[in-house]
């Protein structure tokens, strides 16, 4: 009965593991941060800075930390970076160096404008993992049913606009085929692009597919194409401005890491050194004993 | 120091714990993990200390106060990592240290107290983490709270209003967070310093067991030593040094490169703060729970007209409960598993198998499938333990020798 026990758990085991594997529904693009990439780092700053921290604070991390860290010095991250939240008395501009990097956007007209303010993007790379973010940034596309006006393919319903759009130019979602090519059996779907801009296909809600269901709801794999001219950035540019501003936001999600792992190597070492010494103290006083 | 000794018994302590404290010769890698959660148990008292300089605890708070020491502290993120990576370096010892008492028969005469002290430490251990893990107010601290507490509530009858008293309010809120706070920062920690010291104390006095289960003391030469025994000092503490470092470089490499161990030391939904309006997808408790959550979810019967929560609760309680038991379960005539009979031995790999299984299922979403392994994997694991008067009785076992080998 024990043996049955182990077989059966054996097999619960890597039927609940493949189970738990297929959890995600969009598949991320990968993503590798780099924090030794301080160029990266600190386009991600001006970029986030530029056009997220408008609204999105970060409002654990402090100015001063992040240009130390980011080797931006303290005159240049004043003049360029630093918004302070509010007017400061004259002359006492330079220590807003040292303020935490919190939005001026007033939280009680953001709770009108959205529905809900803007949140906090301190811990967004730890929460939802830097590829997400990276993604994310990649993922908007026009949808005019949207309050804003744009939809996003990782974060369905986004309650915000396309910030990046002047960078990016307009992505629109194009469907190109159906997602699964045999329960359209028998339908000839075919995607037009309509002299209004819009893509449609000439399957309608009356077509049925052959078990019966509606092929409206059918789900597509569709691409995003970038509207030609509209973005100051070509496609190659925009992904990097999206990869600074993910690795950025994974610096500040935990701005340690890089002097932890400085640090940590000679830790190791040393106790590594120490270990040799006390494999030897031991193996002296080990001697006595036979 | 003779001036000292007049009035303190310095030399006198020093040697009976120490110098003229006899170990037997043949303890092995298994021994070590004693020593290790005193080095452990200090570190978090040292890091605790130092990270309550910083932390503020109130729901309005908290969660800005972590990472005000993640960020703003001088080697704030070192202090935090080090606690959080101790509290689960705490338990990997200590389960490794209870194990080495299951193989080898520690808990038996003489020791049934040392083992029973070690049980209230468990205890106290597991008090200690489910307190300190609602501190940092994040949302898994928020629900995982929120879910043990509510099981206070399966009592029948004054459950209700019990689980309200142990909250001090009608959810986990500030009052929650600040007395877990006062529990965790002062409350355990001193009741756990006090067993620790009475669990040695009960050590010494009757001395360690040996992985040939035998007693060294029942052969001493004319000045009363023992003859398979060596002087703590420094044989033993050269031995724990060494073991202390090694330790040190693994809890190192975790807590400079990898302080999260893809989520099973530090949970992503604990990034955020704590939202009553969101539940994370899965609400798992840390690691070191999660054999006995398994059990407390694999309980889905209601019986007797009580809830199947309460049962799980009453499963849950008696799985942890259940090892205090061992010193008169087992009716071996050998304490050590090198001279058990195969029975002990099978018992004892299905119980740490179905113990490793249940700790996974605990991690993960429940579905009729791993219900009914953790169901089998909770039955395999109370086997062990109730029917130890009967296979240890019956098993034909070795006879270990006179003296250690």
């Amino acid at each position: 009965m024990t043996k049955a026990a182990v077989v059966a758990g054996v097999v619960g085991l890597v039927a609940s593991l493949t189970v738990h594997g297929a959890g995600s529904d969009v598949e991320l693009e990968p993503m590798k941060p780099d924090l030794g990439d301080l160029p990266s780092l600190q386009r991600g700053m001006t970029l986030y800075v530029n056009y997220c921290l408008g609204c999105h604070s970060l409002k654990f991390q402090r100015y001063e930390r992040t240009a130390d860290d980011l080797g931006i010095p303290h005159d240049l991250a004043l003049r360029n970076l630093v918004f302070p939240r509010r007017a400061r008395p004259v002359g006492m501009d330079g220590t807003a160096i040292g303020d935490l990097m919190q939005t001026s956007m007033p939280q009680e007209r953001a709770k009108v404008w959205f529905g809900k303010p803007p949140p906090d993007l301190t811990m967004v790379d730890r929460v939802r993992g830097t590829a997400w973010v990276y993604n994310m940034l990649k993922s908007f596309y026009v949808d005019l049913e949207r309050p804003f006006g744009f939809n996003n393919r990782v974060y369905e319903n986004i309650g915000m606009p396309h910030v990046l759009v002047g960078l990016q130019g307009i992505p629109r979602l194009v469907p190109k085929r159906p997602k699964s090519v045999d329960v359209l059996d028998g339908l000839d779907a075919i995607v037009n692009k309509r002299a209004d801009g819009e893509y449609v296909t000439d399957v309608t809600a009356d077509d049925e597919l052959p078990d019966g269901s509606d092929p409206m709801i059918r789900e597509w794999v569709a691409d995003l194409e970038v509207d030609a001219e509209t973005g100051s950035m070509t496609a190659e540019e925009f992904d990097q401005a999206a990869y600074d501003i993910a690795n950025f936001l994974h610096y500040v999600g935990d701005p340690g890491r890089r002097e932890r792992h400085r640090i940590g190597v000679w830790v190791l070492a040393f106790l590594a050194g120490l270990f040799v010494l006390a494999t030897l103290l031991n193996r002296e006083y080990g001697k006595d004993l036979h | 120091m003779a001036w000292v000794d007049e009035r303190f018994p310095l030399t006198r302590a020093m040697e009976d714990h120490a110098t003229k404290y006899y170990a037997p010769k043949n303890v092995n890698f298994w021994y070590l993990f004693g020593a290790l959660s005193l080095v452990v148990l200090v570190m978090q008292l040292l890091t605790g200390l130092w990270l309550t300089m910083s932390y503020v605890p109130s729901a309005e708070g908290a969660f800005a106060s972590v990472e005000y020491i993640m960020r703003d502290v001088e080697h704030g993120d070192l202090i935090r990592l080090a606690h959080s990576t101790g509290a689960s370096a705490f338990f990997a010892v200590v389960y490794l240290h209870m194990f080495r008492a299951l193989a080898y028969g520690s808990y038996r005469k003489p020791r049934e107290l040392i083992w029973l002290i070690g049980m209230a430490i468990y205890l106290v251990l597991m008090a200690e983490g489910f307190f300190g893990y609602l501190l940092p107010w994040g949302n898994m601290s928020y629900w995982a709270g929120q879910v043990i507490v509510s099981l206070v509530g399966a009592i029948p009858f004054f459950g209700a209003d019990l689980m309200e008293w142990v909250r001090g309010d009608y959810g986990i809120s500030d009052i929650t967070l600040n007395r877990f706070f006062a529990l965790h920062v002062v409350a355990l920690p001193i009741a756990l310093i006090g067993l620790v010291f009475v669990h040695i104390v009960a050590l010494h006095h009757v001395g360690s067991n040996n992985p040939d289960g035998i007693e060294i003391k029942d052969h001493k030469d004319d000045k009363g030593v023992p003859l398979d025994g060596i002087p703590f000092h420094p044989y033993c503490t050269v031995h724990d040094f060494q073991a202390t470092v090694a330790f040190l470089f693994i809890f190192c490499a975790i807590m400079f490169f990898a302080p999260e161990m893809f989520g099973y030391f530090l949970e992503k939904p604990n990034f955020e703060q704590a939202d009553p309006l969101k539940t994370p997808d899965v609400i798992a408790p840390v690691w070191y729970y999660t054999p006995f959550y398994s059990m407390l979810r694999a309980t889905t019967f209601p019986m007797f007209g009580l809830a199947a929560k309460f049962w799980g609760l009453v499963v849950m309680g008696s799985a942890i409960l259940m090892p205090a038991m061992l010193p008169w379960l087992d009716r071996s005539p050998v304490k050590s598993m090198r001279y058990k009979g195969l029975a002990s031995k099978i018992m004892l790999a299905f119980m740490l198998v179905s113990f490793f299984i249940l700790g996974y299922l605990g991690t993960i979403h429940t579905t009729d499938l791993t219900t009914a392994i953790a169901q089998v994997c909770t039955l395999i694991y109370f086997a062990y333990f109730v029917l130890m008067p009967w296979y240890t009785r019956v098993e034909r076992t070795k006879t270990p020798p006179e003296r250690v080998t």
